[in-house]
């Protein structure tokens, strides 16, 4: 069966209508998870076979309306446009008609042929709402279908009325609502001037058209300004007459008026008897009760912190066991290529390049998936939303939004995090600009692979409080973070807020099917997008520490210095010695070791010698690699980050090295450019390279300009 | 009276909402229409942003927001 014949239908709705439960019902685990072009909103698509035949399903983005404000829903109209599903299947939550129902009317205006499958009608009978389906059907002009999403009770009923409708096609559209004298005549002037000059005329209803232009719907009214700029103008005026004389006789805006009809119309057929309400409405319902509780000023908080901590202890330590444990199988690869294969640079691109990438790759894959479960568990149960209910107040300060708490949390707000999944996680927020600052500054607290760099600078300089300066940078990245996302707010991502008005959805057992899936497709989006990416940078890496080798003729002075000590005393320790010198010679001359000096004349300013650059590059890796790279650049073979005591005396020892420079160094490892894995996370979640680019940029000239002024501030005033 | 000073507990009928645009939408969207019964249902910790149960479902939004909104108290 081939595509064309396949039925193609669509799933939309409001957010929390059930619409994710019923796709998830519908197509199991034959789902797949993409984006949709040039925007980061979820494309989800599934197959699904009733009476033997395949049909194709897309999940639109829930959305509480049509308009042009919002990504998610300039996404799902043109979605409808363009791909013109067979069938569009409308979720509507039949606890809560009114504004589902508002959805509903902008389908009906733009004339798709639609079902409408009325959800939850379990909840909406045990609140006391009866609803007449065959009435609504005949109030509304399409099918209505009763589904419980959560059972499956219904979705067979569903699929045979899907059928249906895609056989005898889209009735035509109606006129079903009218928007009151002014806009309805203002239509009928606009109707005959779109449909004569055919503007938009294959893809949108005239009707349609006509209604986005009143409504002042940016992208309508440019797509009909770049076919015809004459006639558009005059279209424009029209539409601007109107506004004015609604502004001078009823003080409102055209599209408030509009919106104003349409409850009008969806109370209109509430009214006419679908609905009896049969007990009080006003009764507290279960999660109102737990809200009490969940969001009293008092209580509210401190669980909200134990969730928060309970959420980041399950990513970080329930998956500590599945991380080790890859980390023992890429340890015993490596070790099985490092007896397998012959010496030479092979062996090295394969132990250091592949294996070593490969692993850090998978490494990050057992972190990621606790964490969206963790994540779907409290986004499925509804408490998610009442996380961003509490801590609006301080992150809308900040130019953010409550629901940024979560990212930064996962990054290391807790110190000990991983950006990774913490940009990742900040796809739970919907508002553009909020999203981007979030994104931009979650990389700035302090990850688990800055610790034990942190650790060795603090036990090397400040040995008498380290427990104290610990907390304090995870308290500094905290308030750098806040600030640099206020800051970009002010600048680089001005502009209004994105209304916080939002729904807090009844509090749900979150099915396990749902969580498992949820869980599973965004992990494997990350393997499948980021894995690949992060593989090839990582050999890219490996490359520039490793190349161009010493000379031959270094090489042979290292191999004669290691003939004469064979008569030496305490030879093995000798050799140590000699192939740390080596290694670090190595490093020196290769392409990172070039960079690290080369970049000597300008980091000197912030107290950075050639070694501490060669680390600081390596750093771009994983932040942890600068421990063992400082240590084979001060000839002390690869440090294992665990165990540094060696270079801690070796810093503390060294004349380049003073409290000042140390200060200014972990303020430059805490806030530079994030590891490359982060960036391509970054500019998968961005969804371009541009900012992916601009943090790393970003990033190290605000850590530098840091790093610069503690450094000279420290050493004029003499603290050095 | 505002939406804003509006007491916990307090219930109403939304009389307008005076604002366009896409907070005004927005707002619509949401079910926040003139005619629509309203109660105030609490406050977050901080006492900004405001929740409110409207048709049976929980709100919420902040207290600039909320500023556009007048509703006749009962």
């Amino acid at each position: 069966m081939t595509a064309k014949d396949s039925l193609h239908i669509a799933l939309a709705g409001n957010p929390n209508a059930g619409k994710t439960t019923l796709f998830n019902n519908l197509t199991g685990a034959h789902q797949h998870v993409g984006n949709y072009p040039g925007v980061t909103v979820e494309k989800k698509e599934g197959i699904c076979t009733h009476e033997g035949n395949e049909i194709r399903v897309v999940d639109l983005p829930g959305t509480y309306s049509l308009t042009a404000y919002s990504v998610e829903e300039l996404v799902a109209r043109d979605y409808l446009v363009n791909e013109q599903p067979d069938v569009v299947v409308n979720i509507v939550d039949a606890s809560n008609l009114e504004r589902n129902l508002y959805l509903s009317c902008q389908f009906l205006e733009l004339g798709v042929p639609l079902v409408i499958a009325l959800n939850m009608i379990d909840v909406a009978e045990k609140r006391g709402i009866r609803i007449d389906t065959e009435k609504l059907s005949e109030f509304t002009g399409v099918p209505v279908v009763p589904v419980i999403a959560r059972s499956g009770k219904g979705v067979n009923e569903l699929l045979k009325t899907v059928q249906k409708v895609s056989q005898t096609g889209a009735a035509p559209p109606r006129t079903l609502i009218r928007y009151g004298a002014d806009i309805d005549e203002a239509l009928k002037d606009l109707i005959p001037v779109l449909e004569e000059h055919k503007l938009l005329g294959s893809a949108y209803p005239a009707s349609w058209t006509a209604l986005k232009i009143l409504e002042n719907d940016e992208q309508i009214v440019a797509k009909v300004m770049l076919e015809n700029m004459k006639v558009g103008q005059e279209l424009v005026d029209r539409s601007e007459t109107l506004a004015r004389h609604l502004q001078d006789t009823i003080d409102a805006y055209p599209e408030t008026v509009i919106a104003d009809h349409r409850y009008g119309f969806v109370r209109s057929i509430l009214r006419q008897g679908e609905v009896t309400r049969i007990t009080d409405q006003d009764r507290l319902y279960a999660s109102d009760q737990i809200d009490k509780v969940v969001t009293n000023r008092v209580v509210g908080p401190l669980l909200m912190a134990a969730i928060l901590f309970g959420l980041y202890s399950f990513t970080f330590n329930w998956s500590g066991f599945l991380v080790d444990w890859m980390g023992m199988c890429f340890a015993f690869l490596g070790s099985l290529a490092e007896s397998a294969l012959p010496d030479g640079p092979i062996k090295s691109m394969i132990i250091s390049g592949v294996i070593d990438g490969v692993g850090g790759v998978l490494g990050f894959v057992p972190i990621i998936m606790f964490m969206f479960f963790g994540i779907a568990l409290l986004e499925d149960s509804g408490y998610l939303a009442r996380v961003a209910f509490m801590m609006d107040r301080i992150f809308h300060f900040f130019g953010l939004h409550g629901s940024s708490v979560m990212p930064f949390i996962i990054s290391g707000g807790i110190a000990g995090g991983c950006a990774v999944p913490g940009v990742m996680a900040v796809r739970t927020l919907r508002s553009p600009k909020e999203r981007m600052a979030t994104l931009l500054t979650v990389p700035f607290m302090n990850c688990g692979a800055k610790l034990p760099v942190l650790t060795l600078i603090i036990a090397a300089f400040f040995p008498a409080h380290q427990a104290r300066y610990m907390f304090l940078a995870t308290l500094v990245a905290w308030l750098v973070a806040l600030l640099v996302a206020k800051l970009l707010r002010m600048t680089l991502l001005r502009g209004e807020s994105t209304p916080f008005v939002m729904e807090l959805p009844p509090y749900r057992v979150p099915t396990l099917k749902g969580l498992f899936i949820h869980t599973w497709e965004r992990t494997w989006q990350y393997i499948k997008k980021a894995g690949t990416v992060i593989l090839g940078i990582s050999i890219l890496l490996w490359a520039m520490m490793t190349y161009p080798g010493l000379p031959s003729d270094k090489v042979a002075d290292f191999e004669a210095m290691r003939q004469q000590v064979v008569t030496s005393a305490d030879k093995a320790e000798e050799l140590l010695r000699i192939d740390q010198l080596e290694a670090e010679a190595g490093l020196r001359h290769s392409i990172a070791g070039r960079i690290g000096m080369s970049l000597e004349p300008i980091s000197h300013f912030a107290g950075f010698d050639w070694r501490t650059n060669i680390a600081l590059v390596g750093g771009f890796a994983a932040k942890e690699v600068i421990v063992s790279t400082l240590g084979t650049a001060y000839s002390l073979g690869e440090v294992d980050p665990e165990e540094t005591t060696s270079l801690t005396d070796r810093l503390a020892s060294d004349k380049h090295w003073n409290p000042v420079a140390a200060l200014a160094f972990l303020f430059f490892i805490m806030f530079y450019s994030p590891c490359f894995v982060t960036v391509v996370a970054i500019a998968k979640e961005a969804g371009s390279w541009k900012w992916a680019f601009f943090s790393m940029g970003f990033n190290t000239v605000f850590a530098f300009s840091m790093a610069v002024g503690i450094f000279q501030l420290g050493t004029v005033l003499g603290l050095g | 009276m505002n939406l804003r000073k509006m007491q916990t507990g307090q219930s109403g009928t939304i009389a307008s909402v005076k604002i366009g645009g896409s907070l005004g939408l927005r707002i619509r969207e949401m079910g926040l229409v003139p005619g629509a019964e309203i109660t105030v249902t609490g406050r977050a910790p901080l006492y900004d942003p405001v929740k409110i149960c409207i048709n049976g479902q929980t709100l919420t939004l902040r207290n600039s927001e909320a500023d556009h909104i007048d509703v006749a108290t009962k």
